[in-house]
């Protein structure tokens, strides 16, 4: 059995975790930071919603089917020159985040805006009736309501964040993912490949139940 | 009080200019229950919400206590608001916040109160409505009726001189319309709250409101006294609206008189009358037979009334129309 794990480093299984779940940590902050926001605007903005602006909406919902169009292996090269300016660095996990960032904030950002589309319209106008202004009705009505759907939205970015740390080897991140193709695909080590997946399907299993879990105790319906 | 002057409301559909609500005046006065009729589609639902602006008119001015709604401003149409309630068909409460938290919001947002004021005051209207005991549960824990009284708790927070109430009962069964409309009914008389409501169903009418507007594809058709457009309908709509809600079939009834004799009147009785032994009385004094066709006896808001359709055989009729008229008993000849 030991035998089957000898090209196995440990400390570089470790090193590699810590990687991924840096990068995780980092790109999902700042990907809830401007996706927020963003699956706000889209939603305010959008067809028959309270701010309905054509030209506004149709803009950014142009500008995010071209980032999510864009396949991320595409995306973390063409992205170097502008994470040399944000990071000073378009190396390591710092060069992988604002890649990262630019490719799961434009999906966030819709899985927001249609958890959002989800709140019964009702419950925005009862809030109107009540005097609050658009800032309360967002954070009074809005937000709370669409929190499990929210939550599920940030689940399912997680995980697809999981899959795009994968290729950030490409710029020289590290991580689990790198480490399944340089170890386990390029030099034929079947031992490393299969610790890095089980490893990685362990993080989208907490994930996913962790997000599961949530949404159930959010949920009152 | 409510006033509407000549407002006027159209949306644009796809380049095309559709009426909501055709030119019309309205006065509510204060404390009343005013109830609007009316099929959907027909802009009952559109003129509830020009009175709070959730819907702008095109032209005309609307004034509530002598205010100009027309011409608030984003900041004082949201002040204008939090001292108007509103309730609504599917109860709009949030689901992801206690019942108590519902009530707590218009405070919240006002944010002129607190924390101990708020709670004390939700505390109050939970009491009120019969709901101390579920202050902690969540909307989908209550049911129709419950949630519909949180709703009018949470309508009457901040402490309204007026309630719009949007087709209430009209998600509830009939058990829980009656506790409903029995609630509006008592919060009127002790708030003296005006409460505007809006519903398809005459019998809600009948119930708690005090005047009625019937409307019909953007008009408002017939208006008035409820005791008058219930027991005297003029307008196609109204009466189809009457005779809906009593089970009155006119095409029957024609055939029912073609098979009498003699006269046909219809008499109303109201209040007082309506317990009187008027009918033996004036049998015996001028001897007319009679036969009763139709009739309903019932109570409007908190009148009785009595509503019977007779033939008269014999006798002297004339003397005997003359004599509940002077009863105070309104007589319509059907069939002289």
């Amino acid at each position: 059995m030991m035998q089957f794990f000898s090209n196995v480093d440990w400390y570089d299984i470790w090193m590699a975790t810590l990687d991924t779940l840096m990068m995780l940590g980092g790109s999902m902050l700042f990907t809830i930071l401007l996706g927020l926001p963003l699956g706000i605007v889209l939603f305010l903005t959008g067809p028959k919603q309270m701010f309905e602006q054509k030209g506004v909406y149709a803009l950014l919902s142009f500008c995010v089917n071209i980032l999510r169009s864009l396949p991320f292996i595409i995306l973390l090269i063409v992205m170097i020159p502008m994470t040399l300016l944000i990071t000073g660095t378009s190396l390591g996990v710092a060069g992988a985040i604002p890649p990262l960032v630019a490719g799961a904030t434009p999906f966030f950002a819709r899985l927001v805006e249609t958890a959002l589309r989800e709140v019964d319209r009702g419950i925005i106008e009862a809030t109107q009736a009540m005097g609050a202004s658009t800032r309360q009705i967002i954070t009074n009505a809005l937000l709370p309501e669409a929190r499990p759907g929210i939550i599920a939205a940030t689940t399912v970015t997680a995980i697809t964040l999981v899959s795009y740390t994968a290729m950030a080897g490409v710029v020289g991140a590290g991580g689990l993912g790198d480490l399944a193709i340089r170890y386990g695909y390029q030099r034929f080590q079947t031992d490393v490949m299969i610790v890095t997946v089980v490893l990685l399907l362990i993080l989208v299993q907490i994930l996913q139940s962790l997000g599961d879990r949530l949404v159930v105790h959010y949920s009152r319906k | 009080m409510i006033q509407f002057e000549r407002v006027h409301k159209t949306y644009q559909v796809g380049g095309r200019e559709i009426t909501a609500l055709e030119p019309c005046n309205l006065y509510i006065p204060q404390g009343q229950i005013f109830g609007l009729i009316g099929h959907s589609g027909a802009g009952k639902s559109t003129l509830l919400r020009l009175i709070n602006r959730l819907e702008a008119p095109s032209a005309g001015r609307i004034l509530v206590d002598n205010e100009d709604v027309t011409a608030m401003d984003a900041r004082a149409l949201r002040q204008f608001r939090q001292r108007l309630g509103m309730i609504f068909q599917h109860f709009n409460l949030l689901s992801s916040k206690t019942v108590a938290d519902n009530v707590a919001m218009p405070l919240k947002l006002a944010g002129s109160y607190s924390t101990t004021q708020i709670s004390e005051r939700v505390a109050m209207l939970l009491h009120r409505v019969g709901l101390s005991s579920h202050a902690q549960k969540y909307p989908a824990q209550l049911s129709g009726g419950q949630k519909q009284r949180v709703g009018i708790a949470r309508a009457l927070a901040t402490n309204p001189r007026i309630l719009l109430c949007d087709e209430a009962t009209s998600a509830l069964d009939p058990q829980t319309t009656a506790q409903v409309l029995q609630l509006l009914n008592e919060l009127n008389r002790e708030l003296n709250l005006t409460i505007v409501l809006i519903t398809h169903e005459m019998d809600v009418i009948r119930r708690v409101c005090d005047q009625v507007a019937v409307m019909d594809a953007g008009h408002i058709v017939e208006q008035g006294q409820v005791s008058d457009l219930f027991l005297h309908p003029k307008h196609p709509t109204t009466r189809r609206f009457v005779y809906e809600a009593e089970h009155v079939d006119e095409q029957e009834l024609s055939r029912d008189f073609a098979q009498v004799q003699g006269r046909i009147v219809r008499l109303t009785f109201k209040g007082e009358a309506t317990y009187a032994p008027l009918l033996g009385q004036v049998a015996r004094q001028s001897g007319v037979d009679y036969s009763i066709l139709s009739g309903r006896i019932d109570h409007i808001r908190d009148t009785p009334y009595g509503q019977l359709t007779l033939s008269l055989v014999g006798g002297d009729a004339d003397v005997a129309i003359e004599q509940l008229k002077a009863a105070q008993v309104t007589v319509e000849v059907i069939r002289a």
